[in-house]
């Protein structure tokens, strides 16, 4: 009866810096998927929502909708698909912002924080698991847009590269979101609270953009807005690298040059909201 | 030389509510320090600020030699924290839970693995130990949780009431392993609402309440500041209060006669403080019965925890409130049955 100090094993020295910050990382996104995977239902509701955008959109809208000069159904669908995977990549915000404010709500933080760990390990943690929670929800989409009748090429030439571009750019696009969420979490008092904090800004940012309907449509002053979202980059790159009709013709900048503008405007909201997300841990007093 | 734990005037406010109000601990090295303290006195807060959770206001603390504010994550190589609330996530199984405790100690995976196994034998959830926690008594949680600050057998652990809610059983079972920790080495601080807690386990005790140290000693020490034993009687017949106290003033400390004697008419109760023990109650009994006063209830009392509130903060201990969890409940605030010291 002696193991607890007898052959307990000392804390083995530091790694320090960024090896351990990554190690740390990865065992809590460890835990985070575990805990995914034990709550099913979260993971169903999560592809079903989307799903369920893509048919009521194509279907109820479809008939109505002017792309450029068009109002064929089947150009509104392929128009359609770069704004709703990007609206899903988006929706990881509540999900993780819910996630870290369960956590702080409970003991588990307090664990966490007494621990000689990577100070960001369990924000970045969480994030990636959203990350990869958020390429299962995506390729789910995809197959069902393929189903449905998504044809990426539709309007003009793409490539294998180029669709995994954009892709690529979703997921980051989801991943800095998913920073936004984790600030929204260490802020507020409850996991409901950030969930439908999570969620509620959302709306306004995916709706005026370019997502759902041509933004040049848009009311004069709305204009600007939507075509500066750094939203409607992601949507507008994605639409290029598809091949999807429906390309904003504005010249704004981020859609002359959508994939840069996409990139930098997800990696400063990654740098910007990580700084103030650890550093709002940090100080998280409980 | 400072104590594994050392602090000095630690201040910590909550707007407009003071948690701790110059706070100084030593506790040498293997040693246990029990603090004692009603909810919402600054146990937990204190708690906090030691275990680098909380940055005080003022004040300066070291843990095992390290300064706490300057250096918090060569403190937290050096701690365990285990609290009243189960910090294991309930979504994870028990080994799960512990090997990712291990591993965020910067274990290697394989030893944060045979580590977890061991722990998961020694604090009987080996059965258990693939279930997710959310599964899990009560107790196995606690067990899990203080299992999972023993990861790396921290030479300094900090419990922050780690009893409350316990069964009888589970309450033992813990005592047993925080004796075989001290055995081993550890320094130990520990919260509790419950004397005869710290009175099995802790060398010395610091009573905090208001945020403020109030008193130290050995158990032994408070328990004579609050008077010692106490003879209580329960007579049958209201009208024998009066001749019963006449007979048990002779008992009492005898300075203040009829005085030492403290009647609750309501309950017909009757209290003197006396020294003498068992003994002496048999003679009680006896003068009591020559005089034909028919008893309902006579006992030897010893100081409750209570009592040494009653008696070192002029009010009772309430256990029902919810326990200060830093979120800035007022400490102090709603005590509707203050009095008066006693002393």
């Amino acid at each position: 009866m002696t193991s607890l100090t007898d052959r307990a094993p000392r804390v083995p020295a530091a790694r320090g810096g960024i090896a351990q910050s990554f190690a740390d990382s990865l065992v809590v996104t460890k835990r985070n998927l575990i805990r995914m995977s034990r709550i099913p239902e979260m993971i169903l509701f999560g592809l079903i929502q989307p799903v369920m955008f893509v048919i009521l959109f194509t279907y109820v809208f479809g008939g109505s909708m002017q792309i450029g000069n068009s109002t064929d159904p089947d150009v509104y669908k392929n128009f359609l698909m770069a704004g709703i995977f990007a609206q899903t990549v988006t929706f990881a915000t509540a999900g993780a912002g819910a996630g870290i404010a369960d956590d702080m709500h409970k003991g588990l933080i307090d664990r966490f924080r007494s621990l000689p760990m990577a100070r960001g390990a369990v924000l970045t943690g969480r994030t990636m698991a959203d990350l990869v929670q958020t390429a299962v929800t995506l390729l789910v989409l995809a197959v069902v847009a393929l189903i449905i009748g998504w044809r990426p090429g539709y309007a003009a030439p793409t490539n294998a590269g180029k669709i995994m571009l954009g892709f690529a750019l979703l997921l980051l696009l989801g991943y800095a979101f998913t920073w936004i969420g984790a600030l929204i979490g260490l802020s507020v008092r409850t996991p409901e609270a950030a969930t439908s904090g999570g969620l509620i800004w959302l709306f306004p940012v995916t709706f005026i953009s370019n997502a759902f309907v041509d933004s040049s449509k848009l009311p004069g002053w709305l204009q600007p807005v939507a075509e500066w979202n750094p939203f409607s980059a992601t949507v507008q790159a994605c639409r290029k690298l598809f091949g999807d009709p429906g390309l904003s013709p504005s010249d704004a900048w981020p859609m002359t040059y959508p994939v840069w503008a996409s990139l930098i405007y997800s990696i400063l909201i990654v740098v910007v909201f990580r700084t103030l997300s650890v550093r709002k841990y940090r100080r998280a007093d409980g | 030389m400072p104590g594994a734990i050392h602090a000095e005037g630690l201040v910590k406010t909550f707007g407009d509510v003071t948690a701790l109000d110059g706070v100084d601990l030593d506790v040498p090295e293997g040693t246990v320090l029990g603090l004692l303290g009603p909810n919402g006195a600054g146990k937990t807060t204190a708690v906090r600020v030691l275990t680098t959770l909380l940055r005080p206001d003022s004040g300066t603390a070291t843990v095992a030699g390290v300064d706490v504010l300057k250096h918090p994550n060569e403190v937290r190589r050096s701690i365990g924290l285990s609290g009243q609330f189960a910090a294991v996530d309930e979504y994870l199984t028990g080994r799960e839970n512990l090997q990712m405790v291990g591993q965020l100690y910067q274990m290697r995976s394989g030893a944060a693995k045979a580590r977890a196994g061991e722990l998961l034998e020694r604090f009987h959830l080996a059965d258990a130990a693939d279930r997710p926690a959310r599964t899990y008594s009560g107790g196995m949680r606690r067990r899990l949780d203080l299992a999972a600050a023993l990861v790396v057998s921290p030479p300094v652990m900090f419990m922050d009431e780690p009893t409350t809610g316990l069964d009888p059983r589970n309450r033992q079972a813990l005592w047993d392993v925080i004796k075989e920790l001290v055995s081993g080495g550890t320094t130990l601080l520990l919260t509790t609402q419950y004397l005869e807690e710290a009175d099995h386990l802790a060398h010395d005790i610091a009573v905090v309440d208001h945020g403020k140290v109030i008193a130290r000693g050995t158990s032994d020490q408070l328990k004579a500041r609050t008077g010692g034993e106490r003879v209580e009687v329960v007579v049958h017949e209201r009208d024998a209060i009066a001749p019963a106290r006449g007979i048990l003033a002779r008992y009492g400390p005898g300075g203040r006669g009829l005085d030492d004697v403290s009647v609750e008419d309501h309950t017909r109760k009757l209290t003197v403080p006396v020294t003498g023990g068992a003994k002496l109650l048999a003679e009680v009994i006896r003068d009591l019965d020559a005089v034909g006063i028919e008893i309902d209830d006579i006992g030897l009392r010893r100081p409750t925890l209570d009592d040494v509130f009653i008696s070192l903060t002029g009010h009772a201990a309430e256990r029902a409130r919810d326990e200060e969890n830093g979120t800035g409940r007022p400490p102090g605030k709603d005590r509707t049955n203050r009095k008066e010291p006693a002393a």
